[in-house]
Order: C-alpha cells, then structure tokens, then sequence
C-alpha cells in the first residue's frame, strides 16, 4: 500500500472507538474502582469539548497563562551546518513553565473544576508535566500531589524545587526502578484511593481511555499552529515533521492535523539510550511487544513472562517502557515511521543547537533534534524539515554538566 | 459440582462465611512459599488466592509489592507459579484461584496461558486490571478450559453496572470494602451487608468481601453478611516478619489462619 493510499484510507477523528480502541490499542484496562471516574471523565469531556464557554476559556488561558501561539522559527545556522533541507523549530519551548505540557495541564485543570473535584494529582518523568500542573493548580486554587520517581528527582532537582515553589507536594517513589512508569503505578494508587474527590491529570498520551484521546486534543494545538504558520511562511507543507516519543504526546499533538496530508512525512522519534540492547534503552518499537500496562493495550518493552523491562535514557522524559497507543496504531498502519536517538548523539546535538542557535533544548526534544539533522542532511536545499522543539533544557544543565564533567559551584 | 463451589457449599453447611485466604506465589522462595501454603490449608482455608507476582502491581498496596518483589528476585516465573499450583495439588483439593495482572495473561497468548493455569490445577481467575468490557478473550477462554472468572465490585462500581459485572463472572464476585490499594486497615467499612445485597440482587453467585480485613473480629463481623471473607495482606505481613528465620514462616502462619478462620463462624 502507498503512503497516499494509507492516507485516504485513515480517519483520524474518527479514533478512538467509543470504548477507546485505536484498531487493536488502546482500551480500558483498570481496576473496577476506577471505571466509574473514567466513565464520568469521558462524559465531562465530551461535553466540556462541545462547549463553546469552556473552549473561549481554554484559549483565553493557553495565550494569556501559556503564552501561545508559539512561534514557528527558521533555525538558519543549523540548516547551514547540514548543508541541506530547511529546518524550522515549533517553538514549544517558549511556553510558560518551559514545555507542551502546559497544553493539556490547562485544558484538564479546567475540566476538574468542571467536575467540582477539589485535589489533584500528577506523575512526572522530567519534571516538567509536574511544574506544568503545579502551576495551574497554583492559578486555581486547587491542592496538588506530584508522583516522581525518586531517580528522577536526582536528576532532575530544579524542577522539584519548582514545584514545591508553586505549593506542589512532591512525593518521591521508591518503588521499582523509580522512574515515570513508578510514578505512574503510585498515582494510580492514589486516585485508587481517592476517587471521588481527586481528578488525576496524567500528563501523556497514555493509559485508560480517555486519556490518550483527551490529552492528544489537548496538543492538536501545536499541529494546527504549525500548519497555517509554515504555509504562511513558505506557501507549503513541511516534507518531513519529527517528534520525539516518551508517552507520545508532543508528537501526537504536532502531528495530527497533518496525518491526512500523505505527502508529509511523520517521524517520531525514542530514546535509544546506551544501545538497543536489553534494559539499556526505551524504544518500544526495537523489541517491544504488544502487551498491557497501566490502562492501555500498546507496545510494552517486556520480558518473555510480561514483566515489565527495565529501562533507560538519558532524559528522563523518555524512560517509559510503553507507547501511547495511537502512536502503536499509526506505526503498525504505516502512516507514522519512527526511528531512535541514542545518548551520546543527544549530548552532542544539546551542545550544537545551544551553540549555533542559542536555543538550549530539552534532552527529550534534542532527540527529535538529532534525527531531524540526520534527515536534513540527506534531502535537497528545497526540502523543509520540521522539528518539534517540545521544550527548553534550562531544566537539564545541571545533569549535562555532570555528564560532561563540568562542576557547577 | 466444582472446587470452587463446593468449598462455598460445605460452609454454607457448616453456617459459616467461606475464609479466603491470600499470599503472593513464591514469596519469600519457591519452597517456603509452599511450605506456607500447606500450612494455610492445614490451618482450615477454604480458598486459597495466589497472587502472581507482578513487576508493576498498581492495585496493591506496600505488602503485596514488597511480596510480588520478593518472589520475583526469588526467581518466579510463570513456569514456577504454575509448578508451584502443581506440587499444591499432589497434597490438596483446595480450590486454587489466581490473582493476577493482564499482561501477565496476554503477553504469550490468553489461550495457551489458561490451559497451562488448568493444566496445573487453577479453579479461577481474578484479573486486577481487566474489567468486564474488555475480558471477551479470557472469559472465552476460561469457558473452554473450565475455569472460573472472578470480577470486582468497588464501592464507587453503579448499581447500573452489577448486572454487567454479574454475567461476566462465574466463580463469585469479590466486593472490595474500600476505595484503595490492598492492605491491612483498623476497623472494618462501614454499609458492606448493603453493598453485598445489592450484588446478590444481580447474581446468584457467592459474594466475599476483601481489603483492608486482618483480624479475627473483622473476620466475624464481614462473615455476618457475606458468603466469603479475604484476608492477604495480615497474612502477608507474617512472612514479612520471619524473613530471617524462614523456617517459622508455615508454622506462624497455620496458627494464624485456624485463629482467623475461627472468626467466620456465624
């Protein structure tokens, strides 16, 4: 099948079901104590998006709060050091509290207090969903639990402080390898608990239906942007549009208003951390297995029994061992490609755009980077290859120094 | 008539609520485990529910994934969870259910994941993470290899839903008392004889009650309004305490289950 075929065959809106399968991903698959609240969030939703009160209030908030729409920049000394095609960055990192994230913690804190829920809880990788939703539980009122692995709160210290500045509570996980997928596990835990008073603001394009609907709704924002700003700047649609992929929901959300357009090309991209060797990486698409974990039927790096894989990245954003499952649905239709950045080829890129753009990016982001360039390289002067730069790496100096050796004082 | 209901039978007879009891298979080692499990069936269980352990147990509370976690760096597999199942068998007719995450069925295929669990000697089958709308492939498969679905009921599942949760079951439905994780509690939930009511209203089947069940009182006064009661954690807790002295853990724990299942007499 050609990819124009594919293309005409797809009907983006049309996912998911009403049960939240995208073909075979997807699904419901929670303890019976949370199927009513699901059940109750599907509803709430569905009626919040049909609303025009609440969406005027949402894109009152996402432009005065968030600062959209973000700019669509030509990243011109990059494109110059490829000697390629062109290459714009979506400037996600100019958002406030420094990522996308902030797309969907606005959009669900306003569905919460739609709900009348007075608590809310949150897990988080790199910290910056967490900041994200400390911010606007801070803006509303609302009291906030963040679930953080407690190897992440190592590395990623400023953004626990951050936090806990904005009256967030931080609780650090012990559990497993305490990473995302632990903090995930806990703040299931918690809204397990406490169900009828707490709204859980899951933070990517994963888990029990609605989520991943709802938070890839939340992030069509940036493909809508994306698509009216490029055509007004260079009267045509990009060739190619790379995104990195932990849950998936940056590139979900760059990437929708963009499937039916078969003559751009998709590419997200995981994190290959050491190598693909067991335990050593997150990129489901190189060994992963369809399997089942926290609430959603996808692609899970597994062992033979289905216990969960160890594994590992340098951005602790992308050190998930599950994909969103519309990303497992797109992939397996052929319509998204995706591909996977290793470590040391992140170190390098962080270093390169801060030195020729004076843009520092997020370590997640620089592995959209690194196989952005990659892709720049190979194509003519007159192609367009755009990068989603889902967030900025002000978070991430202080673990790039250590990596580098650099002591900071 | 099968294990599982037979178990529920003789104690209706015996006008006492059945006694489920819990532990993690293969903690704290292949060997104590069954060790303790014995001890349990010796101490008067009527049910014996063995978790599989679980490297991301989300329904659990802090006892079971330290249990799941022990067992796991214990060297559990599938292939020695259902071994374990096996050498239960050579000893006992206790009726055997499983306690269990999805993946850990689906991952090498629903079929051939049931028929090996029947193979074994397991009556049924609770699976955590999978709720009535999504079981058509276990259900199916359990129906052709004889074995018994068990579905949850919480205090937040609708009135509208036990119908759906009734249909889907077939062993009995396990009510749990509390919105939460598993794990010991101090006093019992409030309104269970009335959310055991309203179950039965929608399935002839045995309804037990569990979470948060650890002592002989709690046993009595669940007993009083349910045809089951599950204790694990309180259980769990006994192999926790005698990890330094393994060979404590089966007799501790068969004084414990004959004091706890001489709270279910009515």
């Amino acid at each position: 099948m050609s990819a124009a075929e594919t293309s005409a065959s797809l009907r983006p809106e049309s996912l998911p079901d009403a049960a939240g399968h995208f073909g075979p991903f997807g699904g419901v698959y929670v303890p019976e104590t949370l199927m009513t609240a699901l059940k109750e969030l599907g509803e709430a939703y569905d009626a919040a998006r049909r609303d025009p009160v609440y969406q005027e209030e949402l894109n009152r908030h996402l432009k005065e709060f968030a600062g959209r729409p973000t700019e669509l920049y030509f990243a011109e000394r990059l494109t110059q050091h490829c000697g390629g095609a062109k290459i714009y960055f979506k400037r996600e990192d100019l958002l406030h509290t420094g990522a996308h994230k902030i797309n969907n913690a606005l959009g669900q804190v306003l569905l919460a207090l739609r709900m009348g829920k007075t608590r809310i809880i949150a897990e988080t990788g790199a910290g910056q969903h967490g900041v994200a939703t400390a911010a606007v539980c801070a803006k509303f009122g609302l009291q906030c639990v963040i679930y953080m692995g407690a190897v992440d709160m190592e590395r990623q210290a400023l953004n626990v402080f951050r936090m806990r500045l904005m009256g967030a509570e931080v609780r650090g996980v012990e559990a497993g390898q305490k990473t995302l997928k632990d903090a995930v596990n806990e703040a299931m835990r918690d809204w397990v608990t406490n169900v009828r008073d707490t709204h859980y603001i899951l933070g990517s394009a994963l888990g029990a239906h609605p989520y991943p609907m709802m938070v890839r709704d939340f992030h069509r924002v940036i493909g809508r942007e994306a698509k009216a700003q490029i055509l007004a700047r260079e009267g045509r649609l990009p060739d190619e549009i790379v995104a990195c992929v932990g849950g998936g929901s940056n590139a979900i959300g760059v990437f929708f208003d963009f499937l039916e357009d078969a003559a751009v090309r998709l590419i997200g991209v995981e994190a290959g951390g050491r190598g693909i060797v067991r335990g050593e990486h997150a990129a489901r698409f190189e060994g992963g297995k369809l399997g089942v974990l926290q609430g959603s039927k996808t692609y899970i790096l597994q062992n033979p029994d289905g216990q969960i894989e160890l594994t590992h990245s340098v951005s602790a954003g992308l050190d998930y061992a599950a994909i969103g499952p519309e990303h497992a649905y797109y992939r397996d239709t052929g319509r998204i490609s995706y591909a996977y950045a290793c470590d040391d080829e992140v170190m390098e890129v962080f270093q390169l755009c801060s030195r020729l753009e004076g843009i520092i990016p997020a370590l997640e982001s620089t592995h959209a980077l690194v196989e952005g360039l990659k892709r720049a390289k190979a194509l003519p002067k007159d192609k367009i290859v755009l990068v989603n730069l889902s967030g900025r790496g002000d978070k991430d100096v202080n673990q790039v120094a250590k990596l580098l050796g650099v002591t900071l004082r | 008539m099968d294990r599982i209901a037979q178990a529920f039978a003789r104690a209706r007879a015996e006008n006492r609520a059945a006694f489920v009891a819990y532990l993690c298979a293969g903690d704290p080692d292949f060997d104590t485990s069954l060790a303790a499990c014995r001890a349990l069936i010796e101490g008067g269980i009527d049910i014996l529910e063995l978790g599989v352990p679980f490297s991301d147990p989300l329904a659990d509370g802090l006892t079971n994934q330290l249990a799941a976690q022990r067992a796991l760096e214990g060297g559990m597999t599938a292939a020695r969870v259902f071994e374990l199942v096996a050498r239960i068998r050579e000893f006992s007719e206790v009726p055997v259910v499983f306690y269990t995450y999805y993946n850990l069925v689906f991952s090498n295929g629903v079929e051939a994941y049931v028929r090996a669990a029947k193979t074994a000697g397991v009556d049924g089958m609770l699976t955590l993470d999978l709720p009535p709308e999504e079981a058509a492939d276990v259900q199916a498969a359990c129906a052709k290899h004889d074995i018994k679905t068990v579905f949850i009921v919480a205090p937040t599942t609708p009135e509208s839903r036990l119908p759906v949760i009734g249909a889907a079951a077939t062993g009995f439905i396990y009510y749990v008392s509390r919105e939460g994780v598993t794990g010991v509690r101090d006093s019992v939930a409030a309104n269970i004889p009335e959310a055991v009511a309203a179950i039965k209203r929608h399935t002839a089947l045995p309804v037990v009650v569990g979470f948060g069940i650890g002592k002989r009182e709690h046993v009595a006064e669940v007993a009083a309004g349910a045809d089951g009661v599950v204790v694990g954690s309180a259980l769990v807790n006994v192999i926790r305490d005698n990890l330094a002295a393994r060979s404590q853990i089966a007799p501790k724990l068969a004084a414990k289950a004959a004091d706890l299942v001489a709270g279910t007499r009515r």
